[in-house]
């Protein structure tokens, strides 16, 4: 699965994406998230706040409960500050 | 409708004769208001004077959200023109940021549209700004609550 971050979370992450194998327990975007933070320190800092981390699944805003069923795409990301 | 993410500036009198001349193409000359909203980069963050600023957004997603807002537009209003410009990159204050274009018959429906455009903009594309300010480390801007309060009145 291709994984996207952007802005603060993809400056604490040190990367703005990569690929990824997701193991199968892995359901929702909640549990994609807990499972990125056993990945190292940066990660459980980006992630610390969850509140605050938006996510998507194939370009279109999803919530954390969201099933990542077909996903091929995921991002994270701050809440959006454009316009 | 006309959807662009570009470094560059724009300028506004030609993007609204551009919307005119493609409803004129079309046989019609019922453009009676034309509506335009342009967004630039202020010099102060709070009290903090403000140098610079980035803007980083997601390609792809962006350009996805922000033709499903102008559909949605389209659908509640009776619009003859459609052009939402957004920039990227560095930018410095006094820059545009965005620009809004919407073409209808009458002005009502004109204001009401570019209003929502940039209310949805605002709380559902996904781009990013990062401010440097005068003295000290270049912050990523929080989002406002209001943003996200200002969406409800749109809600049908």
């Amino acid at each position: 699965m291709k994984i996207l971050y952007f802005a603060w979370v993809r400056e604490k992450i040190g990367k703005s994406q990569e690929e990824l194998e997701i193991p199968d327990a892995v359901k929702t975007v909640a549990d994609l998230i807990l499972w990125l933070e056993t990945k190292g320190p940066e990660y459980e800092a980006a992630f610390a706040n969850k509140e605050t981390i938006n996510s998507a699944i194939n370009q279109s805003h999803v919530d954390h409960s969201t099933q990542l069923n077909n996903a091929n795409e995921i991002a994270f990301f701050p809440p959006v500050t454009g316009g | 409708m006309t959807i662009r993410i570009q470094t560059e500036d724009f300028d506004i009198t030609k993007e609204i004769n551009l919307l005119k001349e493609e409803r004129k193409k079309s046989g019609q000359q019922d453009v009676g208001a034309i509506v335009t909203f342009t967004g630039t980069v202020r010099d102060m963050a709070g009290k903090t004077p403000i140098n610079s600023m980035s803007l980083e957004h997601y390609p792809g997603m962006t350009e996805k959200e922000l033709t499903d807002i102008a559909e949605e537009a389209n659908k509640r209003w009776p619009l003859l023109g459609t052009t939402i410009i957004h920039r990227i990159g560095d930018l410095e204050p006094g820059d545009n940021i965005v620009l809004v274009v919407t073409l209808s018959s009458h002005r009502h429906a004109a204001f009401e549209a570019a209003d929502f455009l940039m209310d949805f903009l605002k709380s559902k594309a996904p781009f990013w700004k990062k401010e440097q300010p005068l003295e000290g480390e270049a912050n990523w801007v929080d989002a406002r609550d209001s943003d996200k309060q200002a969406l409800s009145r749109w809600e049908k």
